[in-house]
């Protein structure tokens, strides 16, 4: 599938699960997996000799996942509704404090209009939604070129730039 | 005040182009309805009852004059030649439609303002003491203070999809005339034993459905601490407020969730992290601000005027207007002059466009050319000499801007109600209109003194009828409009929610029941008492006999 990544629309051959089927073996190969399903078969899983991928949502703190950082790949950070901020505060806390170098890909209902903030939270990859134009969407990482305040992209404050 | 750089001016123009392309991709169908909603939220924008409602920013209520012109411009090329002050100090036009808000926007860039974060679930215009930089009783000027936090909140990137809205004030008086209680984040300005400045910090106050006055999680806060600290509760509130019902989600909600303690502990936590990082304040950036405000060159012999009391004395119209009106100035010879947007048959608030004409000669003429909006939807010149007074009456007189009502009973707060709003139970503005019409007489006005009648048309508050002396609020009754009373609210520095005065009165009740409870007062206060002091001291008993004695 197509998401955007490094600010630019790339073929992504990762596939997201959104729900494990219990009734089967944890897929093989390039997977995100639900956190809380690779946590619970961490070790079998680390094992594997590929690479690891997780999701989380708004409700998992970043915190759970401080033990495992270094072998993910990508993090996940799902947005169940666009006007559910929460992923951002977490973007940011895995970024800057618990600097984590890895992938953060955003998922779930990712629209253009909300690129801009993702971006400077520290996500750099995007999955936006089906139904939306994703060339259309990557114009807005443009979309200003002055920031006020520090945040996970630029560390510093316009202020000290005056 | 504060002037733009390039780098402000960059960010509101592609603002601008930002909500440009929004729109257009709205009204082509590429974007829907609801995924619009919050992009135009926050920009202001709200669709209403006849018409969008774009609410425009005015930083903690000051405007230059050629502002304020701007603002008349575009009521008359945009909307129907008036606009609306709000409650939060900023200005609101009722009529423009969709297509040219873009347009408007851009017009307001041209004089460094806009719309950005007027709604929606963001940080919000941070407000201020009207009379800021002026006030004898204060310890320092809160407005740089509120214009770091603006440009650290304006397009924030964390904090822009928050459970709900988020409203911040600063006051630097020891008389609150910011509410700051009653605000998401509340901060005083104060002094520590060692005498240095920095902030007492509150929490969770706000009206609504469920008003709560603010508890302090900080009694004192370092001035370099200020953003990091406000970066941390907002970071608490983001991660931790409720987005399962819109109606608990503002962050009164979580500290009384948590209570005060926890809450301020788990503020603390995340705070002790980032507080000696990139978020610390320079002294140089808070002394470049401040640079902003700097007090204008005032006449030093300002107070050797003598006309100004011989007018008072051969004019009783101008002496009852400079006897309401005047605001005391820390420099002699200086007064603030509130100019009162209640004359009795307009909707409180109100201005056309040739009244903000008006206001932003007279301001050039004799305020260093800057106006302030107050939060109980009047303007302020600040600076005028005692010398100027009479003329600057005379001359405010010939647009209808010299009611002597300042503090009294018909100079009250009310929201725009079932007139313009979609989320009103019931109007405000004939409710307005009725006690203007009942209560004409200026001698029983002056009698019955200072008194703050507040209302909302619906629980969302926006006239913060919780802390009005007298607070009204519209409810609605299977389609019948009613009003429920509430008595000894303040929103200053001893807040407090008013008491309940008993069940809902009929609509053409209203001003007879006011009068009713005035009747009460007027027995029952001894000298020189406030209602509010009387209220307090007698109790609210009283008052509900004599109302609801007859039914
Ligand atoms: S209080 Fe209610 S009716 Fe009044 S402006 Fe606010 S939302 Fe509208």
């Amino acid at each position: 599938m197509r998401v955007i990544k490094d600010k630019a629309v790339v073929n992504d051959d990762w596939q997201l699960i959104r729900e494990l089927d219990c009734s089967k073996p944890i897929p093989e190969g390039k997977v995100i997996l639900p956190f809380i399903d690779w946590q619970a078969s961490r070790d079998e899983l680390l094992k594997r000799d590929t690479e690891h991928a997780v999701w989380i949502d708004g409700d998992t703190e970043t915190e759970a996942l401080l033990d495992d950082l270094e072998h993910f790949s990508i993090i996940a950070l799902d947005f169940p509704a666009f006007k559910d901020g929460r992923s951002y505060s977490h973007a940011c806390l895995l970024r800057q404090r618990y600097a984590y170098k890895g992938e953060l890909r955003a998922i779930g209902d990712v629209l253009r209009d909300q690129l801009f903030y993702m971006q400077r939270c520290g996500m750099d990859s995007y999955e936006v939604r089906e139904d939306k134009d994703i060339e259309d969407a990557i114009k807005s990482l443009n979309d200003f070129s002055v920031r006020y305040q520090a945040a996970a992209d630029d560390a510093v404050p316009i202020y000290k730039q005056r | 005040m504060y002037k733009y750089d390039n780098y402000d001016q960059t960010i509101v123009n592609e603002r601008v182009n930002q909500f440009r392309d929004q729109t257009e991709r709205f009204l082509a169908g590429k974007l829907s309805e609801e995924e619009f909603r919050p992009l135009r939220l926050m920009n202001g924008l709200y669709i209403q009852t006849h018409a969008p409602m774009l609410r425009v920013a005015i930083p903690y209520g000051l405007l230059s004059s050629e502002q304020l012109r701007k603002l008349a411009h575009i009521s008359r090329k945009y909307d129907k030649n008036y606009a609306h002050f709000s409650t939060r100090q900023n200005l609101q036009y009722n009529w423009p439609i969709l297509e040219s808000v873009p347009d408007i926007l851009a017009e307001l860039a041209t004089v460094e303002m806009h719309a950005i974060q007027t709604s929606g679930n963001d940080i919000r215009n941070t407000t201020s003491d009207q009379f800021a930089g002026i006030a004898v009783d204060e310890l320092e000027d809160p407005r740089p203070y509120c214009e770091i936090i603006r440009q650290w909140s304006t397009l924030h990137p964390e904090f822009s999809y928050l459970p709900r809205k988020f409203k911040i004030a600063v006051s630097g008086a020891s008389h609150d005339r910011a509410a700051v209680r009653v605000h998401d984040i509340g901060l005083y300005l104060v002094k520590n034993d060692e005498g240095v400045v920095g902030f007492n910090v509150f929490v969770g106050g706000g009206l609504g459905r469920t008003p709560f006055i603010g508890p302090s999680i900080k009694s004192f806060l370092a001035k370099e601490d200020l953003l990091s600290y406000l970066e941390a509760v907002l970071r608490v509130y983001n991660r931790f407020g409720r987005r399962d019902n819109m109606y608990k989600a503002r962050i009164k909600i979580l500290v009384n969730a948590l209570g005060t303690e926890e809450f301020a502990k788990q503020v603390e936590e995340e705070w002790l992290h980032i507080k000696d990082g990139v978020m610390k304040l320079d002294q140089k950036e808070i002394d470049r601000v401040k640079a902003y405000f700097a007090p204008p060159d005032y006449d030093t012999n300002a107070a050797d005027d003598t006309s100004f009391d011989a007018a008072k004395e051969s004019n009783k119209a101008f002496s009852n207007w400079a006897g309401r009106n005047l605001f005391p100035h820390k420099v002699a010879g200086y007064s603030a002059v509130v100019i009162s947007l209640k004359a009795p048959d307009i909707p409180p608030g109100d201005v056309t466009d040739e009244q903000m004409d008006h206001i932003a000669d007279l301001a050039d003429e004799y305020s260093y050319g800057e106006i302030v909006v107050t939060h109980d939807q009047n303007v302020v010149l600040c600076n005028v000499k005692q010398a100027d007074l009479f003329s600057l009456w005379e001359k405010l007189a010939e647009k209808k801007l010299a009611t002597p009502n300042i503090g009294l009973l018909t100079d009250m707060i009310c929201c725009p109600g079932l007139d313009f709003c979609s989320l009103a139970n019931a109007g405000s503005i004939p409710i307005a209109k009725q006690i203007n019409d009942k209560f004409s007489d200026m001698d029983y006005l002056h009698d019955i003194g200072d008194i703050k009648i507040k209302m909302s048309g619906c629980m969302n508050a926006c006239g913060h009828h919780h802390v009005g002396h007298i607070g009204i609020l519209g409810v609605d009754k299977k389609g019948v409009e009613f009003y429920q009373l509430t008595l000894g609210g303040s929103a200053e520095t001893d807040a407090t929610l008013g008491d309940r005065l008993g069940k809902a009165v009929a609509k053409e009740e209203v001003a007879d029941v006011i009068g009713k409870i005035l009747d009460v007062y007027v027995e029952q206060r001894q000298e020189d008492e406030a209602f509010l002091e009387t209220y307090r001291r007698v109790g609210i008993t009283l008052f509900k006999e004599r109302v609801y004695a007859s039914n």
